[in-house]
């Protein structure tokens, strides 16, 4: 087999168990990439080869043995560095979490080993998911493998520039407002955010409670699928797990069939704001999902003109208390312990010392957001501007089955460009946000290059809660049908680095 | 006294409780604080189990760590409901749990999961009966909410001297207590108690702790902090507006409940008798003083930026559960009373004070073990008591059990003790000088009943007091009380005087 990092997860697996390469093959020949090019990419915080390749070789013991295996055993995977995995560090992109390593393993990673999906490392992030471009990491950014001045998205910028550097053909992200979905679209790669509570929590370090949420990163809608379904499924551990079979995205994923699917293009957002080529492929991407037999209709919903201010209030009120913890006191960084500070500057001198600027900015916002006195206006009123959200939703998928929209409004922009402005940054999550606030499962899909800068370009597809399946049926049939047209995978289409 | 000194709510000297109740109206409130005693904690499996070494009893979920997550236990809301039932409470259908935000390094999460608006259980009541010079009187003490929430962990702090946080040369922290379910009971404000405050204060806590003892929810022992109790307290002139309120904590037994209640009034009268105003704050009780110091400030309070807990759904307890639970509520304490004082045939007061006294299981197990109902009651009650009292703690925390008692009874019974070196065997229990033989044996108590070694002190007294001997030989048997308390003085008590007194008639040859 050539290349054997261009290959997908799903022909890595089939090898791998027709024996025709070894796990131990396809994971240093992973490794051996991550070597030559992560240096320019920055996509892992920390490589994990010895154990990646125990993983690998007891994956070819099983092989041997002839013991059944799963979908995606010995294929290799980039984690996000937010979730917990047993004896490996584990800093969320955070200073203040330097040298932690978690003495247990989160459940993504536990049924991760369970699947026999080796892991390759950590990769990088905005500093505690904090932030749309990973600059906010506090080890650095991480480079777009299509343009190495540019960002490739963020919070989980590592996990997709590793797919699209064909670093893993796998990776977990963690999307609390699009940080799995925007990433992909300004890579040229797939990325699904499960219905909240279609995975479990448990050992995500938690950015905003209410809206985390783990899932599936690949370069494919089926590996995606295969992906997402190693990992979904009740915890007893995280009791906002939802106790419900998993729909079957494998099989939608094979079905890829839009056929009588009607689906709603969200009016608001699309248009101003929007990045001509951006608008121009997703006008072409309706155009082909007419073709194959969908019923493309317009829908409103009123109220996500709100969302991101909403979002705004949420997420900082419950990252400052799910960031109290970082005191200093138990674990990861400890300053200005001399023997003459009391505890409470020593907490103080720790968060100073170990919190960088945006984590600090929302800290500060959460923390005034849920003051006596502010808590009506601003926490409370922000949960109102939810359930008008999430009824916003209800009432369009009782029209339509799937909606859609462009993932981000632009394509991937400069390092730099927007770091000293935040509500920039938090503007390009304005169409991934609603789907968090509502807790429904969402989908970003590449659809071509815009013309006028040549960078990927993504599509969102929105489903009812408990729905993913439908994100799978539609994305599959418009992957199928751009890539009988190209002729190959967009990702195919990035420079050799 | 200074100005300062007054405004700050410190006085030196307090106004005794009659000057100081005579022009004010107290009002109470009681936040108590019950570590129910179920197998694993609020949100893990990790053990409850009490006295563990440091820090073995956690796990990444009770330590707080980066990307745990709490789930709610089962038992838990079950023990809650059970006392929100015995307590007249209604019971929420949906409820939710809240986080209390602030730092201290016993808390592994710098927040408290608790409850804030939306209690488990809430609108219920206690009545608790209190001695008046007229009698009994029944107070009803009006339940505002039980709610659930988590114990933090345990700071240790060593050097400096006041084994407080500020000045110690370091803190050491145990996390087994982290995470330990933990309920709180709030009553409304109790008014209209006047003079009878401290004493409502006690039986209300009295009452409550007999409750959750016979819910079996809790030990419920304030010396080992399984319950604690919190007294909130102003006082104001009859009919005027409610005063400031203070929080008096580190109140660790029944008794200090009551001394609490009463010092705080003193000193809230006192301060005002003073000129000074009273601030709200939090002040600590001192068993050793009975009186409280000022903690920290309330004046600028304190922002806990309470907001539902996004990592657990609501509690929704179905009303087949509870209509389950109601009904499988044990006895209630004050129905048992009612049964017991007619069982016992004692009055309302014997029973109250057994009841105040936190005697009545300890009475009743001393009665199944096998010792007459009225023994059982005068150990409790009596020398028992009093050595409770004396060094400050709860009856049951005394190292006597019924079977002890049943084992000294019947050595009364046989002649080998009488009530006086009953005494003594108790005080050696209490002192941990092993079991009644072995207290008995090494203490050499028992009653002298060597004929031979009482006639010779029996002698030895008639010819100290020859008169006497005629008095009684005369016929004056009434003056043998003489001779036999001198006999007993001898032999150190140790003789059984009736027999003295026989042996006494009978050297005498005289008959009664
Ligand atoms: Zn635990």
């Amino acid at each position: 087999m050539n290349d054997l990092t261009r290959q997908s997860a799903a022909v890595l697996a089939d090898a791998i168990a027709s024996k025709e390469v070894t796990a131990v093959e396809v994971t240093q020949a992973h490794l051996d990439r991550i070597a030559a090019v992560d240096g320019k990419v920055h996509a892992f915080l920390h490589v994990t080869a010895d154990s990646a390749l125990a993983q690998a070789k007891a994956v070819d013991a099983k092989v041997a043995a002839g013991t059944p295996l799963g979908a995606l055993a010995g294929v290799p995977l980039g984690l996000k560095d937010v979730l917990a995995m047993k004896g490996e560090p584990t800093t969320a992109g955070s200073k203040i979490l330097e040298g932690w390593r978690p003495p247990y393993d989160s459940t993504v990673v536990a049924r991760l080993r369970a699947a026999d999906i080796v892991i390759l490392g950590k990769t990088n992030m905005d500093e505690f998911a904090m932030g749309s471009s990973t600059e906010h990491s506090a080890y650095g950014p991480t480079h777009n493998p299509w343009d190495l001045d540019r960002i490739p998205g963020g919070s989980g910028g590592g996990s997709a520039a590793a797919l699209a550097a064909f670093e893993a053909p796998l990776a977990i992200g963690t999307d609390t407002g699009g940080s799995i979905r925007q990433p992909a679209s300004v890579t040229g790669t797939v990325g699904v955010k499960p219905t909240y509570g279609g995975v479990s929590r448990y050992g995500q370090i938690a950015l905003a409670s209410s809206l985390d949420q783990p899932g599936p990163c690949a370069r494919s809608v089926l590996d995606t699928a295969l992906l997402h379904a190693a990992i979904a499924g009740h915890d007893p551990r995280d009791s906002t797990s939802i106790n419900a079979t998993v729909p079957d995205v494998v099989a939608a994923a094979k079905k890829a069939d839009v056929r009588g699917m009607r689906i709603g293009v969200v009016t608001e957002l699309s248009g101003d704001g929007y990045q001509a080529g951006v608008s121009q492929r997703y006008a072409e991407a309706l155009d082909i999902l007419r073709e194959l037999g969908a019923e493309i209709v317009e829908v409103s919903c009123p109220h996500f003109e709100y969302a991101l201010g909403a979002y705004y209030l949420i997420l900082p009120s419950e990252a400052s208390s799910n960031l109290a913890r970082f005191d200093g006191m138990r674990y990861g960084l400890r300053a200005g312990d001399d023997g003459k500070n009391s505890v409470e500057q020593v907490m103080a001198i720790t968060r100073e010392a170990g919190f960088g600027p945006e984590v600090k900015r929302r800290i500060m916002l959460g923390t005034y957001a849920l003051s006596s006195g502010y808590y009506d206006a601003y926490y409370g009123q922000a949960q109102k501007v939810r359930t008008l959200i999430t009824r916003d939703f209800n009432a369009a998928f009782e029209k339509v089955d799937v909606l859609v929209s462009p993932t981000a409004p632009t394509t991937a922009f400069k390092l730099g460009e927007k770091l000293d402005d935040p509500l920039a940054m938090y503007l390009n999550d304005v169409a991934t946000i609603p789907v968090n606030l509502a807790g429904i499962g969402a989908m970003s899909l590449p659809i071509g290059l815009a013309p006028e800068d040549g960078l990927p370009v993504g599509m969102q597809i929105m489903a009812p809660a408990m729905a993913d399946d439908r994100l799978y049926l539609a994305g599959g049939a418009l992957e199928a049908a751009l890539t009988d047209k190209w002729g190959h995978l967009l990702i195919e289409e990035a420079p050799a680095l | 006294m200074s100005t300062q000194n007054m405004t700050n709510g410190e006085v030196d000297v307090y106004l005794d409780y009659d000057e100081a109740i005579g022009g004010y109206d107290p009002v109470i409130g009681l936040e108590t604080h019950v570590e129910l005693g179920t197998n694993s904690k609020m949100w893990c499996g990790c053990s409850t189990n009490f006295g563990a070494d440091s820090n073995t009893q956690v796990c990444p979920v009770c330590l707080g760590l980066p990307g745990s997550m709490p789930v709610v236990n089962r038992a838990a809301v079950e023990s809650t409901i059970r006392i929100g039932l015995a307590l007249n409470c209604t019971i929420a259908e949906w409820c939710r749990f809240a986080r209390k935000n602030y730092f201290y390094p016993d808390m592994p999460k710098d927040y408290q999961i608790s409850q804030y608006d939306e209690p488990l259980c809430f609108d219920g009541y206690l009545d608790v009966t209190v001695e008046t010079p007229d009698g009994p009187q029944v107070v009803r003490v009006e339940i505002e909410r039980v709610h659930m929430e988590e114990d933090t962990g345990k700071l240790t702090h060593a050097g400096g001297a006041t084994g407080r946080i500020h000045g110690a040369d370091y803190s050491l922290v145990d996390y087994n207590r982290a995470g330990i379910p933990l309920i709180e009971i709030v009553t409304k404000p109790v008014t209209g108690t006047g003079r009878l405050a401290p004493e409502v204060a006690r039986a209300y806590v009295t009452e409550l702790r007999n409750v959750i003892i016979a819910l079996v929810v809790s030990d419920a022992r304030m010396e080992e902090g399984s319950m604690r109790c919190d007294v909130n307290l102003s006082i104001a002139k009859p009919g005027a507006e409610w005063g400031t309120r203070s929080e008096t904590k580190n109140v660790n037994s029944l008794r200090s409940v009551e001394r609490a209640v009463r010092s705080e009034i003193e000193r809230q009268a006192s301060v005002l008798n003073n000129g000074g105003r009273i601030i709200q704050e939090t002040r600590h009780f001192h068993e050793d003083t009975g009186r409280s110091t000022s903690g920290r400030s309330k004046e600028q309070a304190e922002d806990y930026r309470y907001f539902p807990e996004p990592d657990l759904v609501p509690v929704a307890p179905s009303r087949e559960w509870v209509e389950e639970l109601r009904a499988t509520m044990p006895e209630m304490p004050a129905v048992k009373r009612a049964r017991l004082q007619a069982e016992w045939n004692i009055n309302e007061f014997e029973l109250q004070s057994l009841a105040n006294a936190g005697a009545i299981e300890l009475v009743e197990a001393t009665i199944a073990a096998g010792v007459d109902a009225a023994a059982a009651r005068k150990w409790w009650t009596g020398e028992l008591l009093r050595v409770a009292n004396e060094t400050g703690v709860e009856l049951d925390s005394l190292t006597v059990t019924p079977d002890d008692i049943k084992q000294v009874e019947a050595l009364i019974a046989s002649g080998s003790l009488n009530d006086k070196l009953a005494r003594q065997v108790f005080d050696g229990l209490i002192n941990g000088e092993g079991t009644v033989d072995e207290v008995v044996a090494k203490r050499g108590l028992a009653v002298v009943s060597d004929d031979g070694a009482l006639l010779a002190a029996i002698d030895e007294a008639l010819a100290a007091s020859p008169d006497v001997a005629e008095k009684i030989k005369s016929g004056k048997i009434q003056a043998a009380g003489a001779i036999v308390g001198a006999v007993m003085k001898t032999t150190k008590g140790q003789a059984d005087a009736a027999k003295v007194r026989t042996l006494l008639l009978e050297r005498l040859g005289v008959t009664e």
